[in-house]
Protein backbone atom coordinates (compact mmCIF):
# COMPACT_ATOMS: atom_id res chain seq x y z
CA UNK A 1 0.00 0.00 0.00
CA UNK A 2 1.53 3.25 -0.87
CA UNK A 3 0.68 6.95 -0.03
CA UNK A 4 -1.76 7.59 -2.62
CA UNK A 5 -3.78 4.54 -1.69
CA UNK A 6 -4.17 5.28 1.64
CA UNK A 7 -4.96 8.81 1.00
CA UNK A 8 -7.47 7.22 -1.17
CA UNK A 9 -8.95 4.93 1.03
CA UNK A 10 -9.47 7.44 3.99
CA UNK A 11 -11.27 9.80 1.51
CA UNK A 12 -13.59 6.55 0.38
CA UNK A 13 -14.42 6.15 4.08
CA UNK A 14 -14.86 9.75 4.94
CA UNK A 15 -17.21 10.09 2.07
CA UNK A 16 -18.85 6.20 2.50
CA UNK A 17 -19.75 8.37 6.25
CA UNK A 18 -20.38 11.23 4.78
CA UNK A 19 -23.65 9.72 2.31
CA UNK A 20 -24.59 7.53 4.32
CA UNK A 21 -25.55 10.53 6.49
CA UNK A 22 -26.91 11.97 3.72
CA UNK A 23 -28.81 9.39 2.79
CA UNK A 24 -30.67 8.82 5.84
CA UNK A 25 -31.54 12.70 5.80
CA UNK A 26 -32.68 12.86 2.54
CA UNK A 27 -36.77 11.00 1.95
CA UNK A 28 -40.14 11.73 0.76
CA UNK A 29 -40.82 12.72 4.57
CA UNK A 30 -39.27 15.80 5.37
CA UNK A 31 -37.10 15.51 8.61
CA UNK A 32 -33.90 17.44 10.12
CA UNK A 33 -31.07 16.34 10.31
CA UNK A 34 -31.21 16.84 14.47
CA UNK A 35 -34.42 14.65 14.27
CA UNK A 36 -32.77 12.06 12.41
CA UNK A 37 -29.80 12.36 15.11
CA UNK A 38 -32.20 12.22 17.54
CA UNK A 39 -34.41 9.01 16.65
CA UNK A 40 -30.64 7.21 15.85
CA UNK A 41 -29.51 8.07 19.12
CA UNK A 42 -32.47 7.26 21.53
CA UNK A 43 -33.37 11.58 21.83
CA UNK A 44 -37.58 13.04 21.85
CA UNK A 45 -38.97 12.57 18.24
CA UNK A 46 -42.93 11.40 17.34
CA UNK A 47 -42.98 7.93 16.84
CA UNK A 48 -43.58 8.15 13.19
CA UNK A 49 -40.17 9.73 12.76
CA UNK A 50 -38.42 7.04 14.63
CA UNK A 51 -40.31 4.29 12.62
CA UNK A 52 -39.12 6.06 9.23
CA UNK A 53 -35.59 6.83 10.72
CA UNK A 54 -34.89 3.56 12.50
CA UNK A 55 -36.72 0.29 10.35
CA UNK A 56 -36.98 2.29 6.70
CA UNK A 57 -34.06 4.92 6.02
CA UNK A 58 -31.11 3.23 8.29
CA UNK A 59 -32.49 -0.70 7.06
CA UNK A 60 -32.00 0.96 3.57
CA UNK A 61 -28.72 2.71 3.87
CA UNK A 62 -26.71 -0.56 5.30
CA UNK A 63 -28.77 -2.57 2.47
CA UNK A 64 -27.09 -0.11 -0.23
CA UNK A 65 -23.75 -0.34 1.26
CA UNK A 66 -24.01 -3.79 1.50
CA UNK A 67 -25.47 -4.04 -2.03
CA UNK A 68 -22.65 -1.78 -3.72
CA UNK A 69 -20.14 -3.53 -1.80
CA UNK A 70 -21.17 -7.17 -2.74
CA UNK A 71 -21.77 -6.35 -6.58
CA UNK A 72 -18.40 -4.13 -6.94
CA UNK A 73 -16.40 -7.38 -6.00
CA UNK A 74 -18.42 -9.75 -7.26
CA UNK A 75 -17.80 -7.97 -10.73
CA UNK A 76 -14.06 -7.13 -10.08
CA UNK A 77 -13.67 -11.50 -9.45
CA UNK A 78 -15.56 -12.13 -12.47
CA UNK A 79 -13.66 -9.35 -14.85
CA UNK A 80 -10.43 -11.05 -14.02
CA UNK A 81 -11.52 -14.13 -14.12
CA UNK A 82 -12.54 -14.04 -17.68
CA UNK A 83 -10.26 -11.32 -18.41
CA UNK A 84 -12.59 -9.38 -20.05
CA UNK A 85 -13.51 -5.66 -19.42
CA UNK A 86 -17.18 -6.15 -19.76
CA UNK A 87 -17.58 -8.65 -17.49
CA UNK A 88 -20.25 -8.06 -14.05
CA UNK A 89 -21.53 -10.31 -11.81
CA UNK A 90 -24.38 -11.61 -14.02
CA UNK A 91 -22.29 -12.95 -16.39
CA UNK A 92 -23.02 -16.15 -15.31
CA UNK A 93 -26.53 -16.28 -15.57
CA UNK A 94 -27.04 -15.10 -11.60
CA UNK A 95 -29.47 -12.46 -12.38
CA UNK A 96 -31.83 -14.58 -15.08
CA UNK A 97 -31.59 -17.29 -12.72
CA UNK A 98 -33.14 -15.25 -9.70
CA UNK A 99 -35.99 -13.78 -12.26
CA UNK A 100 -36.38 -17.02 -13.12
CA UNK A 101 -36.97 -17.79 -9.70
CA UNK A 102 -39.20 -15.01 -9.16
CA UNK A 103 -41.19 -14.91 -12.41
CA UNK A 104 -42.23 -18.59 -11.25
CA UNK A 105 -43.01 -17.67 -8.21
CA UNK A 106 -45.21 -14.37 -9.37
CA UNK A 107 -46.20 -15.83 -12.78
CA UNK A 108 -45.84 -19.43 -13.09
CA UNK A 109 -47.65 -20.00 -9.26
CA UNK A 110 -51.17 -19.02 -10.59
CA UNK A 111 -50.46 -19.89 -13.92
CA UNK A 112 -50.38 -23.42 -12.75
CA UNK A 113 -53.34 -22.74 -10.20
CA UNK A 114 -50.65 -23.61 -6.94
CA UNK A 115 -50.51 -19.86 -5.91
CA UNK A 116 -52.86 -20.13 -2.56
CA UNK A 117 -51.32 -22.91 0.13
CA UNK A 118 -48.61 -23.89 -1.75
CA UNK A 119 -45.21 -24.19 -0.04
CA UNK A 120 -43.60 -22.06 -3.00
CA UNK A 121 -45.32 -19.47 -2.06
CA UNK A 122 -44.00 -19.04 1.51
CA UNK A 123 -40.50 -18.42 0.22
CA UNK A 124 -41.04 -15.15 -0.68
CA UNK A 125 -39.56 -13.40 -3.32
CA UNK A 126 -35.83 -13.01 -2.15
CA UNK A 127 -36.27 -16.64 -0.84
CA UNK A 128 -37.59 -17.79 -4.96
CA UNK A 129 -35.05 -15.69 -6.48
CA UNK A 130 -31.86 -16.52 -4.66
CA UNK A 131 -32.97 -20.25 -5.23
CA UNK A 132 -32.80 -19.82 -9.06
CA UNK A 133 -29.65 -17.96 -8.74
CA UNK A 134 -27.92 -20.84 -6.99
CA UNK A 135 -29.21 -23.52 -8.90
CA UNK A 136 -27.58 -21.55 -11.95
CA UNK A 137 -24.55 -21.07 -10.61
CA UNK A 138 -24.49 -25.00 -9.10
CA UNK A 139 -25.45 -25.74 -12.84
CA UNK A 140 -22.27 -23.84 -14.25
CA UNK A 141 -20.36 -24.83 -11.64
CA UNK A 142 -20.58 -28.57 -12.04
CA UNK A 143 -20.53 -28.04 -15.65
CA UNK A 144 -17.18 -26.49 -15.50
CA UNK A 145 -15.49 -29.05 -13.81
CA UNK A 146 -15.23 -30.70 -17.47
CA UNK A 147 -14.05 -27.61 -19.27
CA UNK A 148 -10.93 -26.24 -19.12
CA UNK A 149 -11.07 -22.74 -21.67
CA UNK A 150 -13.09 -20.74 -19.24
CA UNK A 151 -14.27 -18.72 -22.44
CA UNK A 152 -16.29 -21.84 -23.19
CA UNK A 153 -17.48 -20.94 -19.78
CA UNK A 154 -18.46 -17.13 -20.57
CA UNK A 155 -20.17 -18.53 -23.80
CA UNK A 156 -22.22 -21.32 -21.62
CA UNK A 157 -23.19 -18.68 -18.62
CA UNK A 158 -24.33 -16.35 -21.43
CA UNK A 159 -26.27 -19.43 -23.31
CA UNK A 160 -28.25 -20.05 -20.30
CA UNK A 161 -29.15 -16.69 -19.11
CA UNK A 162 -30.27 -16.09 -22.45
CA UNK A 163 -32.40 -19.73 -22.22
CA UNK A 164 -34.27 -18.67 -19.18
CA UNK A 165 -34.77 -15.41 -20.10
CA UNK A 166 -36.71 -16.67 -22.96
CA UNK A 167 -38.85 -18.77 -20.34
CA UNK A 168 -39.69 -15.63 -18.28
CA UNK A 169 -40.66 -14.26 -21.19
CA UNK A 170 -43.17 -16.85 -22.19
CA UNK A 171 -43.99 -16.97 -18.57
CA UNK A 172 -44.90 -13.18 -18.99
CA UNK A 173 -46.91 -13.54 -22.20
CA UNK A 174 -49.09 -16.01 -20.91
CA UNK A 175 -49.91 -13.79 -16.97
CA UNK A 176 -52.32 -11.34 -16.45
CA UNK A 177 -51.74 -7.76 -16.03
CA UNK A 178 -51.34 -7.63 -12.31
CA UNK A 179 -48.63 -10.70 -11.67
CA UNK A 180 -46.96 -8.88 -15.15
CA UNK A 181 -46.82 -5.72 -13.47
CA UNK A 182 -45.61 -6.62 -9.78
CA UNK A 183 -42.81 -8.90 -11.57
CA UNK A 184 -41.59 -5.92 -14.03
CA UNK A 185 -41.46 -3.95 -10.76
CA UNK A 186 -39.29 -6.45 -9.11
CA UNK A 187 -36.54 -6.43 -11.85
CA UNK A 188 -36.17 -2.92 -11.18
CA UNK A 189 -34.83 -3.33 -8.40
CA UNK A 190 -35.21 -1.92 -4.95
CA UNK A 191 -33.44 -1.43 -1.82
CA UNK A 192 -36.19 -0.62 0.22
CA UNK A 193 -37.99 -3.96 0.09
CA UNK A 194 -35.65 -5.62 2.52
CA UNK A 195 -37.36 -5.71 6.06
CA UNK A 196 -35.34 -5.20 9.53
CA UNK A 197 -35.23 -9.53 10.17
CA UNK A 198 -33.89 -10.47 6.63
CA UNK A 199 -31.65 -7.16 6.70
CA UNK A 200 -29.27 -9.49 9.25
CA UNK A 201 -29.74 -12.76 6.94
CA UNK A 202 -28.35 -9.96 4.25
CA UNK A 203 -25.92 -9.16 5.64
CA UNK A 204 -24.79 -12.71 7.14
CA UNK A 205 -24.48 -13.75 3.80
CA UNK A 206 -22.59 -10.94 1.95
CA UNK A 207 -19.96 -11.15 4.90
CA UNK A 208 -19.33 -14.48 4.27
CA UNK A 209 -19.39 -13.87 0.65
CA UNK A 210 -16.64 -10.87 1.02
CA UNK A 211 -14.54 -13.51 3.66
CA UNK A 212 -14.64 -15.93 0.72
CA UNK A 213 -13.32 -13.09 -1.71
CA UNK A 214 -10.54 -12.59 0.75
CA UNK A 215 -9.54 -15.68 0.66
CA UNK A 216 -9.43 -15.47 -3.44
CA UNK A 217 -7.28 -13.00 -3.67
CA UNK A 218 -4.14 -15.00 -4.36
CA UNK A 219 -5.63 -17.00 -7.53
CA UNK A 220 -6.92 -13.68 -8.39
CA UNK A 221 -3.47 -12.23 -8.68
CA UNK A 222 -2.56 -14.98 -10.56
CA UNK A 223 -5.40 -15.28 -13.10
CA UNK A 224 -4.47 -12.07 -13.94
CA UNK A 225 -1.28 -13.90 -16.37
CA UNK A 226 -4.07 -16.30 -17.55
CA UNK A 227 -4.90 -19.63 -16.31
CA UNK A 228 -1.95 -21.16 -18.20
CA UNK A 229 0.54 -18.89 -16.02
CA UNK A 230 -1.70 -19.22 -12.83
CA UNK A 231 -1.20 -22.98 -12.97
CA UNK A 232 2.52 -22.83 -13.84
CA UNK A 233 3.03 -21.00 -10.56
CA UNK A 234 0.85 -23.45 -9.04
CA UNK A 235 -2.70 -22.04 -8.89
CA UNK A 236 -5.52 -25.25 -8.74
CA UNK A 237 -7.66 -23.70 -11.23
CA UNK A 238 -10.45 -26.62 -10.26
CA UNK A 239 -10.67 -24.92 -6.75
CA UNK A 240 -10.00 -21.35 -7.39
CA UNK A 241 -12.78 -21.32 -9.70
CA UNK A 242 -15.19 -23.31 -7.24
CA UNK A 243 -14.35 -20.18 -4.52
CA UNK A 244 -14.10 -17.68 -6.79
CA UNK A 245 -18.28 -19.16 -8.18
CA UNK A 246 -19.19 -19.62 -4.31
CA UNK A 247 -18.18 -16.41 -3.66
CA UNK A 248 -20.16 -14.75 -6.26
CA UNK A 249 -23.38 -16.74 -5.66
CA UNK A 250 -23.36 -15.30 -2.03
CA UNK A 251 -22.32 -11.98 -3.07
CA UNK A 252 -24.45 -11.14 -6.53
CA UNK A 253 -27.02 -14.19 -6.01
CA UNK A 254 -27.89 -12.87 -2.12
CA UNK A 255 -28.25 -9.16 -3.48
CA UNK A 256 -30.65 -9.95 -6.50
CA UNK A 257 -32.63 -11.86 -4.54
CA UNK A 258 -33.17 -8.98 -2.01
CA UNK A 259 -32.65 -5.79 -4.09
CA UNK A 260 -33.29 -7.35 -7.58
CA UNK A 261 -31.46 -7.28 -10.70
CA UNK A 262 -29.46 -3.72 -9.66
CA UNK A 263 -27.57 -3.46 -13.15
CA UNK A 264 -23.96 -1.32 -14.10
CA UNK A 265 -22.49 -1.21 -10.42
CA UNK A 266 -20.71 -4.62 -11.01
CA UNK A 267 -19.27 -3.80 -14.06
CA UNK A 268 -18.64 0.22 -13.61
CA UNK A 269 -17.51 0.12 -10.12
CA UNK A 270 -13.93 -2.14 -10.42
CA UNK A 271 -13.42 0.19 -13.57
CA UNK A 272 -13.49 3.11 -11.28
CA UNK A 273 -11.48 1.49 -8.48
CA UNK A 274 -8.67 0.51 -10.74
CA UNK A 275 -8.36 4.09 -12.56
CA UNK A 276 -8.28 5.57 -8.93
CA UNK A 277 -6.27 3.75 -7.37
CA UNK A 278 -3.76 2.95 -10.62
CA UNK A 279 -3.53 -0.69 -9.71
CA UNK A 280 -3.73 -4.17 -10.27
CA UNK A 281 -3.60 -6.06 -6.87
CA UNK A 282 -6.32 -7.44 -5.63
CA UNK A 283 -5.17 -7.01 -2.21
CA UNK A 284 -5.89 -3.51 -2.86
CA UNK A 285 -8.32 -3.80 -5.19
CA UNK A 286 -10.63 -5.78 -3.33
CA UNK A 287 -11.18 -3.22 -1.03
CA UNK A 288 -11.57 -0.42 -3.08
CA UNK A 289 -13.93 -1.81 -5.11
CA UNK A 290 -15.92 -2.59 -2.24
CA UNK A 291 -15.42 0.85 -0.68
CA UNK A 292 -16.03 2.82 -4.16
CA UNK A 293 -19.12 0.41 -4.81
CA UNK A 294 -20.90 1.29 -1.32
CA UNK A 295 -20.41 5.01 -1.70
CA UNK A 296 -21.84 4.89 -5.63
CA UNK A 297 -25.06 2.83 -4.61
CA UNK A 298 -25.14 5.17 -1.29
CA UNK A 299 -25.42 7.92 -3.98
CA UNK A 300 -27.43 6.13 -6.64
CA UNK A 301 -29.97 5.60 -3.33
CA UNK A 302 -30.17 9.46 -2.76
CA UNK A 303 -30.99 10.48 -6.31
CA UNK A 304 -33.40 7.77 -6.66
CA UNK A 305 -34.75 9.07 -3.34
CA UNK A 306 -34.81 12.80 -4.83
CA UNK A 307 -36.38 11.85 -8.45
CA UNK A 308 -38.18 9.26 -6.95
CA UNK A 309 -37.44 6.73 -9.70
CA UNK A 310 -36.48 3.25 -9.37
CA UNK A 311 -32.99 2.52 -8.44
CA UNK A 312 -31.82 0.28 -11.21
CA UNK A 313 -32.88 3.16 -13.77
CA UNK A 314 -30.33 5.66 -11.83
CA UNK A 315 -27.68 3.12 -11.51
CA UNK A 316 -27.70 2.26 -15.29
CA UNK A 317 -27.76 6.18 -16.18
CA UNK A 318 -24.69 7.00 -13.73
CA UNK A 319 -23.18 3.44 -14.98
CA UNK A 320 -23.05 4.12 -18.85
CA UNK A 321 -21.20 7.09 -19.10
CA UNK A 322 -18.49 5.46 -16.13
CA UNK A 323 -18.25 2.74 -18.77
CA UNK A 324 -18.08 4.29 -21.69
CA UNK A 325 -15.22 7.07 -20.39
CA UNK A 326 -13.27 4.09 -19.37
CA UNK A 327 -13.68 2.40 -22.80
CA UNK A 328 -12.30 5.28 -24.23
CA UNK A 329 -9.67 6.62 -22.39
CA UNK A 330 -7.95 3.41 -22.37
CA UNK A 331 -8.63 1.77 -25.58
CA UNK A 332 -7.10 -1.83 -23.59
CA UNK A 333 -8.47 -2.38 -20.08
CA UNK A 334 -8.76 -4.71 -17.66
CA UNK B 1 15.74 -34.17 -14.51
CA UNK B 2 13.42 -34.55 -17.17
CA UNK B 3 13.10 -37.90 -18.71
CA UNK B 4 10.20 -38.83 -21.75
CA UNK B 5 9.41 -42.14 -21.59
CA UNK B 6 7.89 -44.13 -24.81
CA UNK B 7 5.76 -41.07 -25.23
CA UNK B 8 2.90 -40.49 -27.55
CA UNK B 9 1.32 -36.89 -28.14
CA UNK B 10 -1.25 -35.69 -30.54
CA UNK B 11 -4.47 -34.00 -30.64
CA UNK B 12 -7.35 -34.70 -32.37
CA UNK B 13 -6.76 -37.65 -34.96
CA UNK B 14 -3.13 -35.84 -35.72
CA UNK B 15 0.30 -37.76 -34.48
CA UNK B 16 2.92 -35.06 -33.36
CA UNK B 17 5.33 -37.44 -31.48
CA UNK B 18 4.91 -41.45 -31.39
CA UNK B 19 7.07 -43.37 -28.56
CA UNK B 20 9.15 -40.51 -27.87
CA UNK B 21 12.29 -41.60 -25.20
CA UNK B 22 14.66 -38.55 -24.09
CA UNK B 23 16.71 -37.28 -21.22
CA UNK B 24 17.64 -34.10 -20.36
CA UNK B 25 19.94 -33.48 -17.57
CA UNK B 26 20.51 -30.42 -15.05
CA UNK B 27 23.26 -27.83 -16.31
CA UNK B 28 22.50 -28.08 -19.89
CA UNK B 29 20.88 -25.80 -21.85
CA UNK B 30 19.08 -27.21 -25.06
CA UNK B 31 17.01 -25.63 -28.05
CA UNK B 32 13.78 -27.43 -29.05
CA UNK B 33 14.10 -27.20 -33.07
CA UNK B 34 11.66 -28.48 -35.79
CA UNK B 35 8.86 -26.91 -38.71
CA UNK B 36 5.91 -25.16 -37.80
CA UNK B 37 3.56 -27.12 -36.21
CA UNK B 38 5.73 -30.61 -35.53
CA UNK B 39 4.39 -29.89 -31.61
CA UNK B 40 7.41 -28.02 -30.11
CA UNK B 41 4.78 -26.08 -28.29
CA UNK B 42 2.73 -29.54 -27.28
CA UNK B 43 5.82 -31.19 -25.68
CA UNK B 44 6.64 -28.11 -23.30
CA UNK B 45 3.55 -27.70 -22.56
CA UNK B 46 2.76 -31.26 -21.57
CA UNK B 47 6.70 -31.32 -19.82
CA UNK B 48 4.46 -28.28 -17.81
CA UNK B 49 1.69 -30.16 -17.01
CA UNK B 50 -0.67 -28.15 -18.94
CA UNK B 51 -1.43 -30.78 -21.32
CA UNK B 52 -1.96 -33.95 -21.75
CA UNK B 53 0.22 -37.44 -23.45
CA UNK B 54 -1.72 -40.00 -25.51
CA UNK B 55 0.91 -43.13 -23.87
CA UNK B 56 4.52 -42.74 -22.13
CA UNK B 57 5.24 -41.33 -18.80
CA UNK B 58 7.24 -37.62 -17.89
CA UNK B 59 9.02 -38.35 -15.18
CA UNK B 60 10.90 -35.66 -13.08
CA UNK B 61 13.97 -37.05 -10.88
CA UNK B 62 12.44 -40.35 -11.50
CA UNK B 63 9.15 -39.21 -10.49
CA UNK B 64 6.03 -39.10 -12.20
CA UNK B 65 4.63 -35.92 -13.40
CA UNK B 66 0.88 -36.58 -13.10
CA UNK B 67 1.37 -37.44 -9.56
CA UNK B 68 2.95 -34.12 -8.88
CA UNK B 69 0.30 -31.23 -7.48
CA UNK B 70 0.45 -28.22 -9.26
CA UNK B 71 1.80 -26.24 -6.17
CA UNK B 72 4.73 -28.46 -5.76
CA UNK B 73 4.81 -28.49 -9.80
CA UNK B 74 5.06 -24.89 -9.79
CA UNK B 75 8.30 -25.01 -7.38
CA UNK B 76 10.32 -27.49 -9.96
CA UNK B 77 9.22 -25.98 -13.32
CA UNK B 78 8.89 -22.60 -14.75
CA UNK B 79 7.54 -22.08 -17.76
CA UNK B 80 7.38 -18.82 -20.43
CA UNK B 81 4.77 -19.35 -22.94
CA UNK B 82 4.26 -17.33 -26.23
CA UNK B 83 1.21 -15.33 -24.61
CA UNK B 84 1.12 -11.74 -24.36
CA UNK B 85 0.19 -10.48 -20.81
CA UNK B 86 -1.13 -6.29 -21.58
CA UNK B 87 -2.69 -5.36 -18.75
CA UNK B 88 -2.90 -1.52 -17.73
CA UNK B 89 -1.90 -0.79 -13.87
CA UNK B 90 -0.14 -3.98 -13.98
CA UNK B 91 3.22 -2.84 -13.24
CA UNK B 92 6.66 -4.88 -13.86
CA UNK B 93 7.58 -5.67 -11.02
CA UNK B 94 4.17 -7.08 -9.28
CA UNK B 95 4.23 -9.53 -12.25
CA UNK B 96 7.77 -11.04 -11.25
CA UNK B 97 7.11 -10.41 -8.42
CA UNK B 98 4.04 -13.39 -8.77
CA UNK B 99 6.92 -15.59 -9.69
CA UNK B 100 7.33 -15.94 -6.23
CA UNK B 101 3.21 -17.02 -5.84
CA UNK B 102 5.04 -20.87 -5.00
CA UNK B 103 6.43 -19.61 -1.72
CA UNK B 104 4.61 -17.15 -0.67
CA UNK B 105 1.46 -17.29 2.07
CA UNK B 106 -2.29 -17.14 1.18
CA UNK B 107 -2.51 -13.47 0.36
CA UNK B 108 0.72 -13.53 -1.67
CA UNK B 109 3.16 -11.68 1.20
CA UNK B 110 6.07 -10.99 -0.08
CA UNK B 111 9.48 -11.04 2.59
CA UNK B 112 12.89 -9.44 2.45
CA UNK B 113 14.56 -12.53 0.70
CA UNK B 114 11.44 -12.67 -1.77
CA UNK B 115 12.01 -8.99 -2.85
CA UNK B 116 15.84 -9.34 -3.27
CA UNK B 117 15.14 -12.59 -5.38
CA UNK B 118 12.77 -10.25 -7.85
CA UNK B 119 15.48 -7.51 -7.78
CA UNK B 120 17.75 -10.00 -8.96
CA UNK B 121 15.40 -11.89 -11.45
CA UNK B 122 14.87 -7.75 -13.24
CA UNK B 123 18.33 -7.23 -13.02
CA UNK B 124 19.18 -10.57 -15.03
CA UNK B 125 17.60 -9.88 -17.86
CA UNK B 126 18.47 -6.30 -17.78
CA UNK B 127 14.87 -4.74 -16.66
CA UNK B 128 15.50 -3.12 -13.02
CA UNK B 129 14.69 0.28 -14.80
CA UNK B 130 11.31 -0.87 -16.21
CA UNK B 131 10.22 -2.17 -13.05
CA UNK B 132 7.72 0.36 -12.23
CA UNK B 133 6.43 0.40 -15.60
CA UNK B 134 2.85 -0.59 -16.01
CA UNK B 135 2.50 -3.70 -18.79
CA UNK B 136 0.39 -1.82 -21.27
CA UNK B 137 3.19 0.27 -22.22
CA UNK B 138 5.95 -1.80 -22.69
CA UNK B 139 6.96 -3.43 -26.39
CA UNK B 140 6.80 -6.99 -27.28
CA UNK B 141 10.22 -7.66 -26.45
CA UNK B 142 10.15 -5.66 -23.33
CA UNK B 143 7.20 -7.81 -21.71
CA UNK B 144 8.62 -11.13 -22.89
CA UNK B 145 11.74 -10.32 -20.76
CA UNK B 146 9.63 -9.41 -17.97
CA UNK B 147 8.04 -13.28 -18.55
CA UNK B 148 11.01 -14.61 -18.40
CA UNK B 149 12.77 -12.61 -15.35
CA UNK B 150 8.83 -13.77 -13.61
CA UNK B 151 10.20 -17.24 -14.33
CA UNK B 152 13.54 -16.84 -12.85
CA UNK B 153 11.83 -15.54 -9.68
CA UNK B 154 10.21 -18.77 -9.44
CA UNK B 155 13.67 -20.39 -8.72
CA UNK B 156 13.27 -23.63 -10.41
CA UNK B 157 15.78 -25.98 -11.31
CA UNK B 158 13.87 -26.60 -14.63
CA UNK B 159 12.86 -23.36 -16.80
CA UNK B 160 10.81 -23.99 -20.45
CA UNK B 161 10.47 -21.42 -22.87
CA UNK B 162 8.65 -21.63 -25.91
CA UNK B 163 9.84 -19.49 -28.44
CA UNK B 164 11.81 -16.78 -26.14
CA UNK B 165 13.59 -14.86 -28.92
CA UNK B 166 10.44 -14.53 -31.14
CA UNK B 167 10.35 -10.82 -30.31
CA UNK B 168 13.76 -10.09 -29.76
CA UNK B 169 16.05 -8.02 -31.77
CA UNK B 170 19.62 -10.09 -32.80
CA UNK B 171 21.75 -8.64 -30.43
CA UNK B 172 18.83 -9.24 -27.49
CA UNK B 173 18.43 -12.73 -29.24
CA UNK B 174 22.18 -13.67 -28.38
CA UNK B 175 22.00 -11.71 -24.87
CA UNK B 176 18.77 -13.90 -23.78
CA UNK B 177 20.40 -17.17 -25.14
CA UNK B 178 23.41 -16.27 -23.25
CA UNK B 179 21.55 -15.44 -19.80
CA UNK B 180 20.18 -19.11 -20.56
CA UNK B 181 23.54 -20.64 -21.17
CA UNK B 182 24.74 -18.88 -17.78
CA UNK B 183 22.01 -19.90 -15.70
CA UNK B 184 22.48 -23.24 -16.88
CA UNK B 185 25.98 -23.88 -16.84
CA UNK B 186 26.21 -22.13 -13.01
CA UNK B 187 23.32 -22.21 -11.63
CA UNK B 188 23.06 -25.68 -13.30
CA UNK B 189 19.44 -25.03 -14.00
CA UNK B 190 17.76 -27.72 -16.92
CA UNK B 191 16.69 -24.97 -19.71
CA UNK B 192 14.75 -26.42 -22.46
CA UNK B 193 13.56 -23.97 -25.03
CA UNK B 194 12.04 -24.25 -28.53
CA UNK B 195 13.15 -21.82 -31.38
CA UNK B 196 13.68 -21.49 -35.40
CA UNK B 197 17.58 -19.47 -34.90
CA UNK B 198 19.53 -22.63 -35.70
CA UNK B 199 22.55 -20.61 -35.63
CA UNK B 200 21.99 -19.49 -32.03
CA UNK B 201 21.38 -22.83 -30.99
CA UNK B 202 24.11 -24.41 -32.63
CA UNK B 203 26.38 -21.82 -31.17
CA UNK B 204 25.15 -21.66 -27.91
CA UNK B 205 23.28 -25.18 -27.14
CA UNK B 206 24.85 -27.85 -25.06
CA UNK B 207 22.11 -30.39 -26.24
CA UNK B 208 19.47 -30.36 -29.37
CA UNK B 209 16.40 -31.98 -29.70
CA UNK B 210 14.99 -32.16 -33.09
CA UNK B 211 11.40 -33.24 -33.69
CA UNK B 212 11.28 -34.75 -37.12
CA UNK B 213 7.27 -35.89 -36.93
CA UNK B 214 6.88 -38.36 -35.50
CA UNK B 215 10.32 -38.98 -33.56
CA UNK B 216 12.17 -37.08 -31.32
CA UNK B 217 15.96 -37.13 -32.33
CA UNK B 218 18.11 -35.16 -28.70
CA UNK B 219 21.74 -35.18 -29.48
CA UNK B 220 24.61 -33.23 -28.39
CA UNK B 221 24.85 -30.45 -30.55
CA UNK B 222 28.37 -31.30 -32.06
CA UNK B 223 26.70 -34.65 -32.78
CA UNK B 224 23.70 -33.40 -34.28
CA UNK B 225 25.39 -30.79 -36.49
CA UNK B 226 27.27 -33.61 -38.19
CA UNK B 227 24.27 -36.58 -38.23
CA UNK B 228 22.33 -34.31 -40.96
CA UNK B 229 19.08 -34.59 -39.39
CA UNK B 230 18.87 -30.99 -39.49
CA UNK B 231 19.17 -30.11 -43.07
CA UNK B 232 17.68 -33.44 -43.96
CA UNK B 233 14.70 -31.78 -42.37
CA UNK B 234 14.63 -28.75 -43.42
CA UNK B 235 15.83 -29.63 -46.86
CA UNK B 236 13.72 -32.04 -47.82
CA UNK B 237 10.56 -29.59 -46.79
CA UNK B 238 11.98 -26.99 -48.93
CA UNK B 239 11.64 -28.72 -52.17
CA UNK B 240 8.82 -30.40 -51.65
Amino acid sequence: MNARHRLLFTLLIALLVLLFALDLVVGSVHLSPTEVWRALTGGEVAASTLKIVRSIRLVKAIVAIAAGAALAVSGLQMQTLFRNPLAGPFVLGISSGASLGVALLLLGAPLMGWSGSAWFASLGLAGAAWLGAALMLALIATVSRRIKDIMVILILGMMCSSGMDAVVQILQYLSNEGALKSFVIWTMGSLGDVTGNQLGLLLIAVGLGLVVAVATIKSLNLLLLGENYARTMGLSITRSRRLIFLSTTLLAGTVTAFCGPVGFIGLAVPHVARMLFREADHRILIPAAALTGSCVVLLCDIVSKWLTLPINTITALMGIPIVVWVVLRHKQIA
Amino acid sequence: MIQLDHISLGYGSRQLLTDASAHFEKGQLTALIGRNGSGKSTLLRAIAGLGNIATGTIRLDGESLAAIPPHRLATRIAFVTTERVRIANLRCRDVVALGRAPYTNWIGRMQEEDRRIVEEALAAVGMSSYALRTMDCMSDGECQRIMIARALAQQTPIILLDEPTSFLDLPNRYELCRLLQRLAHEEQKCILFSTHELDIARSLCDTMALIDTPHLHHLPTEEMGRSGLIEQLFHIHLHA
